[in-house]
């Protein structure tokens, strides 16, 4: 009797869940049209802005709620391999003005640019590997100090690439096939290029999701989310499981940095931005939750979006769009503590 | 004279600064069920965790089939055998009946191996194999974390408290279960009621404060009203 009162109580708050999510898209879709002057045409791109921006902020946000989850840590340092993806991809593209030069013996920009990314891809899993296995796993039993030591690297890594690429921001200026080509929205272009990404991000939205829900070592990781030593107990290397999500967490993170180059360009305060972002919405959606991570992303994404359509008029100042995330944030736990698919944590 | 699947001499456990075992000495004959008997907090479920290397012991040694497991971490001593069954279940709540099984493979056949073994058991799981763990009732938790350990090809069960907060019905099919499996595997168990406990173990070892303080055969505790009185407080 009891368990089917649970089971019912459980279904309602999941159905509320749900209604919450829909008032909440209407509300920010119905606030992006009145942003966008109800020209439909100026609308749908904002709508795809916010689309780009969510594909972003999922793959910087996917590893920190992961390896929250699983590990229990915040990583802070997460915003900066995001940042590192971004110079490196950067970097390697423009051969003449950066610090590696390798990249001129690479003559077609297309190829450069994918190189630059694999590169990026390839750094980020080498940097948080050494993270993980070097610093972080002496820390197990003092989750505090795990904090401030991902801090702390968060702070080596910006200083770093600092002294490599001094403070100055680097816009893209090269122009690749890849990037140039635009197709029509009601009259609008918008670049083939961030329709690709946001394709892809969906793509490694469905792929992260069907290997934790359908592989061994998604079960493993859905398990070690709930309760670690559990896992151990049963014989599986709980432990290996960490340095993987971790790794691959931070690998993401330095991918998506580096897609993001072509139109963002290469700044010290990618990894600020983007860092607080995606904390507004793995809290948003519920620590430790991928299903909400995934779905707070849409709804950051979006709000980012709107309010910078918005902010394209005189009279509102233009702080207000990078402030979204954290308002958003605030509000819902005003409304729901917990997130939108939060458990007991 | 059985042979000795699992012993414990001279263990000392320390969680943070507290010392919780203080020369905890057991043995458990293969084939057998001994159940760990003692007041709460005198240190029962520190054992089991020391055994597994999840609180690992400061000294005294734990030899499984004559083999060191000091210094081992969990997975590596769970693999050589040992199935742990916590307190409170802990099974995985959002993962289902079935995933919580899968998890417990060490190779690929043997969730298929043992399912006829687990099913005949407790056919209870077989219709809420796609149900989340968290959905079951206490009792079928219970089950749960017992059928997970049977999975793989464990020899040396380690059950804590399998009876806390379960009506007596359930307390009595789970103890039916337990003893089928005694046929096949060695059972360690801790069990804080005595009548359940007696009619189910072959031995027995009381732990008081820490210390191992009797050990021997069921049979003859259930005659010594004194020993019972003086460390487990039933008349």
């Amino acid at each position: 009797m009891q368990a089917v009162k649970n089971n019912l109580l459980a279904r309602n708050l999941r159905n509320s869940t749900w209604t919450t999510i829909a008032i909440l898209a209407v509300a920010l879709l119905i606030f992006a049209f009145v942003a966008a002057d109800g020209n439909i045409s100026t609308f749908s791109i904002t709508v795809l802005s916010g689309l780009l921006r969510t594909m972003l902020l999922f793959l910087v946000a996917a590893g920190l709620s992961l390896i929250f989850g699983l590990m229990d840590i915040l990583n802070f340092a997460q915003g900066a391999y995001f940042m590192i993806g971004a110079y490196i991809a950067y970097d390697i593209q423009h051969p003449e003005r950066g610090f590696i030069t390798f990249g001129a013996a690479i003559p077609d920009p297309n190829l450069r640019f994918l190189v630059g990314v694999i590169a990026a891809f390839g750094i980020g899993t080498i940097l948080g590997f050494i993270l993980e296995r070097g610093l972080l796993r002496r820390l197990y039993d003092r989750p505090l100090f795990q904090l401030v030591l991902t801090f702390g690297v968060s702070i080596i890594l910006l200083e770093g690439i600092k002294a490599i690429w001094g403070t100055t921001p680097y816009t893209w200026t090269e122009t690749m096939s890849l990037m140039t080509g635009s197709f029509q929205v009601f009259e609008q272009p918008f670049s083939i290029y961030r329709l690709f990404i946001i394709v892809m991000g969906f793509i490694l939205m469905v792929a992260v999701s069907l290997l934790l829900q359908r592989t061994r070592l998604g079960i493993i990781i859905r398990a070690g989310v709930e309760d670690p030593e559990m896992v151990s107990a049963l014989g599986i290397n709980v432990r290996a499981v960490f340095t993987l999500v971790f790794t691959l967490g931070c690998a993401l993170a330095a991918f998506g940095g580096a897609i993001a180059a072509p139109f963002q360009g290469a700044t010290i305060s990618l990894g600020s931005t983007f860092l607080l972002a995606s904390i507004a919405v793995i809290v948003l959606g519920g620590l430790g939750s991928f299903e909400g991570t995934a779905i707070a992303s849409f709804l950051v994404g979006l709000a980012w979006a709107a309010m910078e359509q918005f902010s394209t008029r005189p009279e509102v100042a233009t702080f207000w769009a990078s402030v979204t995330p954290m308002l958003m944030l605030s509000l819902i736990l005003l409304l729901r503590p917990r997130g939108l698919f939060g458990g007991e944590r | 004279m059985q042979n000795t699947m699992l012993e414990i001499t001279d263990l000392n456990t320390f969680i943070g600064q507290f010392h919780i075992l203080e020369g905890v000495a057991l043995s458990v004959p293969a084939g057998s069920i001994t159940v760990m008997l003692g007041r709460n907090g005198a240190g029962k479920t520190t054992t089991l965790r020391s055994i597994m290397g999840l609180t690992p012991p400061r000294s005294g040694t734990i030899r499984f089939h004559g083999q060191a497991l000091n210094g081992k971490t969990p997975h590596a001593i769970a693999r050589l055998g040992i199935g742990y069954v916590p307190e409170h279940r802990a099974i995985f709540k959002e993962l289902t009946v079935r995933e919580n099984l899968q998890i417990s493979a060490r190779q690929k056949e043997d969730l298929a191996k043992s399912e006829t073994l687990i099913f005949d058991l407790f056919p209870d799981l077989k219709r809420l194999i796609h149900l989340p763990g968290g959905n079951l009732s206490g009792g079928q938790q219970q089950m749960l974390a017992i059928a997970r350990v049977l999975v793989p090809n464990n020899t040396l069960l380690l059950i804590d408290e399998p009876s806390e907060g379960l009506a007596p019905v359930i307390i009595e099919s789970l103890m039916e279960a337990i003893r089928r499996l005694s046929a096949e595997k060695t059972v360690l168990l801790v069990e804080q009621n005595f009548r359940v406990a007696s009619k189910l173990a072959d031995r027995y070892v009381i732990i008081d404060d820490g210390h191992s303080v009797a050990h021997g055969m069921m049979t003859d505790l259930v005659q010594d009203a004194a020993l019972i009185q003086r460390y487990l407080g039933v008349a």
